[in-house]
């Protein structure tokens, strides 16, 4: 089957975007429609004391200019966060409230304060430019340490000491006795970078309101508009769920930023109701700094135990997480059930004990970005399995492999039951494939160029696939997270699928067809895939934590049983044979042992003419499925990363890149090598040149590509994409996800190939060359 | 970007009367800075006046080792040069890594060296090369030219037309990027010919471009990458900023000067 599961097709939905024929919200213009301009906080902390709006509403073209207090006192929610997670005390986690224009406080340099509709973009900028806004400047926490500094300025006022939950997980008894009674114990500083997501379109929305019917509408840049749809109405009133439909049209990027419900979407339904106008809103660049959700932003401390021979006996950590100004959606589950839980990596760890530390700065909110927890969880382990290596005088594979866990499933002591893996068999084929023998002789033949070359691994492994909703629930969630999925067969046979997944970039079009080629055997041509709009599809989660393989294709699958349980019926039925003995093969319906067949056409037409059904059968031929995931599945792999640094620069230069990836079952192979390489190049990106930085007083420094390095070809190498693929055993495909694997497992690899450059393991991302520079001068000095 | 009037000179006479009639008017270049300042809405003039289209303002012209370039020539056409090249190859390479092909076409010498961006190129260039830099009121040396970041020795309304050197016998510019932006983080100049031994340095001083005595001095009696080993750079007057302090900036300096001296030959 050259289209079925395993098929490299090219995707379908290439041929829009590459000619330009994409629908993304901007190319969206509807009838009377206005436009929205922000006028947003200059300040990380301050008073709001006056608003003077009179000048903007006297400029030209303007519609209206609203306010917080406008928008609360019509009863417009507080934007929250939907995880609930509890202090180690029993206490609930501290939510300050965030409101979608603040109203007397701002909390961060972008928060928004006034919303400006004018006939045309330039007149709301321009009448935004005219607001004035007085306010009363506060001190400002801009960084964890001075967050949780004694006399520490207080941002919300419910959160005492800008403490939002201290958790933990695991045993802290048994793990410090295990540390006490280690051979070796590595101990290190690790901090995670913050970054900014950077999707190439910025986020959108337009609004529409239909006062007649009293309906909106909402046009976004989301990964989860049905999940935008439930909380726009259940938590922030801003209409009835069933009068509110959610359109998420073709989405350039996400990587998590477009998971959450921003102020700007909440702020434009409302206007469209208060002017009677339809509204658009699109972020610029500058904008998308100032306000799209960032990701990372850890402190950790955490010590590793050795027995004499190697063993790890017990890993303790302990992590300080910036939460930004507010709590976005999804922002507590990040460094606690997605991060906290991985910390067993690939080895077998007897006790583990990690607490954490929630904080409020003023900063933009962070939430999940790629990987989410995980890169911060891989790169912490696998920088202590380095260090440790290097401090025993241990070959840093051999540690690894003799740790590895080997025997399935694996229960680890922090909640995650691992099903499925060959650890050592994706090391050894990356380790062959890099050459990992022959380094030496090329490091010689650097160093005879007067350069450092280094080598580094990480063995990482992640959790997708989130989660069985039961588990998530106790867990917290405030949502279930199985998904949807709708088989409708046309009466001609054409066939679409409405899904609860989203696509912004990932190629659902393409593999969620194959999944239905692979199972009837009609061309991927035949079949379509409906997703992103809440009037057309039923509910679903939503795309994000490499689910939609795992998840979404389950659903699909699990609602392609049931048509064909159907069509078999009706095939029975119509070819007079026993249904045990009817086959689905190449798009015929056949009966086996005889030469009676029937097109795929064929069983679409007698199903919808219902002329000549099996008794009792209904008519038509649509099924519906809803799957909730047993366990998370575990994508594993082992990245080797080689570099050359000069040593009168620092630059580091990426000259070879092994990712040998366990995926479980892939699709479409040319897909998941696509999503590797992002991947990557994204992990490449954080461990070597990205960065938001703010200075003391809560003012971005990177807040444009002038200053924030964004990841270019030539930063990149060519890429050695290898797997040695195990099956999920938990879901009917055997997928394990690919989406976030790249972005997770590099960056540690990145790090340890240049600190064994160096030879230096004090280095923090991103290794730019002035740090390397730095570090190096510091292992010269402490060489002398 | 707020309203603006824009107007198309087709000499640097008509150029000079469009601007003074104007209200708060400036000359626009090749743009590369000036538009995306006023796309930020941070610049606000109530007139464009475009010089880009001024053909006397243009082009090459290698008599003997005398180098004579029209301000609005673009860095493409300098890059591209054959004359240029069989001359002074070591400007066409500076002008053939500026910025991206975007840039190197529409991006001009005359915008560059009349901004004197602190990260700029062109100007560690005039300076090493001893040019003198030709307005349509007088002739300033380049060492008189750059006053410091962002600002020249140009008068209000005043507009270069050409710069002028003599080739050097020897010379190359080595850069080291800034991994952001990929200005200058440090660019070195050096230059050997009639005028002596110049190093010109930009990208890493707070005050724009500056000359490096010390190298100079080292590089006049021993012409080698060697020779600046003795030469230590101090960080004092270095920029700092989160890509890099100033040590690592001074560490820059001399590391490019090595490479500049080295690629020299």
């Amino acid at each position: 089957m050259s289209e079925g599961i395993g098929a490299a097709v090219k995707r379908k939905e290439d041929k829009r975007f590459t000619t330009g024929a994409g629908r993304y919200t901007d190319d969206i213009r509807l009838e009377n429609q206005a436009y929205a301009a922000f006028v947003r906080s200059p300040h990380a902390h301050a008073k709001v004391t006056g608003i003077d709006k009179s000048a903007a509403e006297a400029k030209d073209g303007v519609l209206a200019v609203l306010d917080g207090k406008q928008l609360t006192g019509d009863g417009i929610g507080n934007i929250i966060c939907g995880w609930a997670i509890t202090s180690k005390d029993g206490s609930p986690m501290n939510m300050g409230a965030w409101s979608a224009l603040a109203t007397d406080t701002v909390r961060y340099v972008g928060d928004a304060v006034v919303a400006v509709v004018a006939e045309t973009a330039a007149q709301a900028r321009e009448a935004a430019e005219a607001v004035v806004v007085d306010y009363e400047e506060l001190p400002v926490a801009a960084h964890i340490e001075a967050a949780v500094a004694d006399g520490a300025p207080q941002i919300h006022d419910n959160a005492p000491g800008n403490v939002i939950y201290d958790w933990e997980i695991g045993e802290l008894d048994t793990t410090d006795t295990a540390i006490a009674g280690a051979a070796h114990v590595t101990e290190m500083d690790i901090t995670n970078n913050r970054l900014s997501p950077n999707a190439m379109e910025p986020r959108a929305a337009i609004t529409k309101y239909d006062a007649a019917e009293d309906h909106y509408t909402l046009y976004t840049t989301s990964q989860n508009p049905h999940v935008a749809r439930l909380v726009l109405s259940a938590f922030y009133a801003v209409a009835p769920e069933h009068k509110l439909r959610v359109i998420a049209p073709d989405v350039g990027g996400g990587f998590g930023s477009k998971i959450y419900i921003y102020p700007e979407e909440i702020v434009c339904l409302w206007a469209a109701m208060k002017t009677k106008r339809s509204i658009k809103w699109t972020a610029d660049r500058t904008e998308a700094f100032l306000t799209d959700a960032h990701g990372r932003d850890h402190v950790t401390t955490a010590k590793m135990g050795f027995d004499a021979s190697g063993n790890i006996v017990g890993f303790k950590v302990s992590t300080k997480a910036n939460f930004g100004a507010y709590m976005s959606l999804f922002s507590s589950a990040v460094p606690t059930y997605l991060y906290a839980t991985l910390l067993s990596g690939t080895y077998n760890i007897p006790n583990i004990y990690c607490e954490v530390l929630a904080v409020y700065t003023n900063t933009v909110p962070v939430d999940a970005y790629r990987g989410a927890g995980r890169p911060e969880a891989s790169y912490l382990v696998e920088r202590m399995m380095e260090t440790a290596a290097r401090e025993m005088g241990k070959d840093p594979a051999e540690l690894r492999r003799q740790n590895f866990i080997k025997e399935f499933p694996h229960q680890t002591p922090v909640i995650m039951n691992y099903d499925s893996g060959d650890f050592e068999g994706n090391l050894n084929q990356a380790m062959e494939a890099a050459d990992w023998s022959g380094f030496e002789a090329r490091k010689a033949e650097s160093a005879a160029r007067g350069k450092l070359r280094g080598i580094g691994m990480s063995c990482y492994i992640e959790a997708c696939g989130i989660a069985p909703s039961a588990a998530v629930g106790s867990l917290g969630a405030g949502v279930g997270l199985w998904e949807s999925a709708e088989v409708r067969v046309n009466p001609v046979g054409t066939i679409e699928i409405l899904t609860g997944s989203h696509s912004h970039g990932q190629g659902h079009e393409t593999t969620f067809a194959q999944v239905v080629a692979d199972r009837f055997g009609v061309p991927l041509d035949s079949v379509q895939i409906v997703h992103g709009d809440t009037d057309k599809v039923q509910f679903g989660m939503g795309t994000y934590g490499s689910r939609s393989g795992p998840v979404g294709m389950s659903a699909i699958v699990k609602a392609l049983d049931k048509v064909e349980a159907k069509v078999k019926k009706i095939g029975a039925h119509l070819l007079e044979e026993p249904e045990e003995n009817i086959v689905i093969e190449e798009g015929t319906v056949k009966a086996t042992g005889t030469n009676k067949a029937l097109g795929w056409h064929e069983i679409g037409l007698a199903a919808y003419t219902a002329h000549n059904l099996p008794p009792d059968m209904e008519p038509g031929l649509k099924e519906g499925a809803f799957y909730d995931p047993l366990n998370f599945t575990f994508p594993m792999g082992c990245f080797i990363c080689e570099v050359e640094v000069d040593p009168d620069t620092g630059k580091t230069e990426i000259l070879k890149f092994v990712a040998s990836d366990d995926f479980g079952v892939i699709i479409n192979p040319m897909i998941v090598e696509g999503q590797v390489h992002g991947g990557i190049a994204q992990g490449v990106g954080q461990a070597l040149l990205e960065e938001v930085v703010y200075d003391e007083s809560g003012q971005q420094l990177s807040a444009s590509y002038m200053d924030y390095t964004m990841p270019r070809a030539d930063d990149v190498p060519s890429y050695d994409v290898l797997h040695h693929n195990t099956k999920c055993t938990t879901n009917p495909l055997g997928i394990k996800g690919c989406g976030e694997a790249g972005a997770i497992g590099s960056p540690p690899a990145v790090i340890n190939a240049i600190t064994n450059a160096i030879g230096n393991n004090d280095l923090s991302m991103p290794a730019t060359p002035s740090k390397v520079w730095a570090a190096l001068a510091a292992s010269k000095i402490a060489a002398e | 970007m707020h309203n603006t009037t824009y107007h198309k000179a087709s000499s640097a006479a008509e150029a000079a009367a469009l601007l003074s009639g104007a209200d708060d008017g400036v000359l626009l270049a090749g743009g590369q800075t000036l538009i995306p300042t006023m796309k930020q809405r941070l610049a606000a003039p109530s007139d464009l006046v475009d010089i880009s289209g001024i053909g006397e303002m243009k082009g090459i012209c290698v008599d003997g080792s005398t180098v004579t370039i029209g301000a609005m020539t673009t860095h493409a056409e300098v890059a591209a040069s054959p004359e240029l090249r069989a001359v002074c190859p070591s400007l066409a390479d500076l002008a053939g890594h500026i910025g991206d092909p975007a840039v190197r076409h529409k991006g001009t010498l005359g915008g560059s060296v009349a901004n004197n961006d602190p990260a700029a190129d062109y100007p560690a260039a005039m300076m090493a090369l001893n040019a003198t830099i030709k307005t349509d009121k007088r002739e300033v040396p380049a060492d008189d030219f750059f006053q410091g970041m962002f600002t020249t020795a140009l008068d209000e309304g005043e507009m270069i037309v050409s710069v002028t050197f003599e080739a050097p016998s020897k010379g190359a510019y080595a850069k080291f990027p800034n991994p952001a932006s990929r200005y200058a983080m440090c660019g070195v100049y050096v230059a050997q010919g009639a005028s002596g031994v110049r190093v010109a340095v930009t990208g890493a001083g707070e005050d724009g471009v500056f000359r490096s005595s010390d190298m100079e001095a080292a590089l006049a009696s021993d012409f080698s990458a060697g020779a600046l080993d003795g030469v230590s750079v101090s960080a004092d007057g270095m920029l700092s900023d989160i890509h890099g302090d100033a040590a690592y900036r001074a560490n820059l300096v001399k590391v490019m000067a090595k490479r500049a001296v080295a690629a020299a030959g």
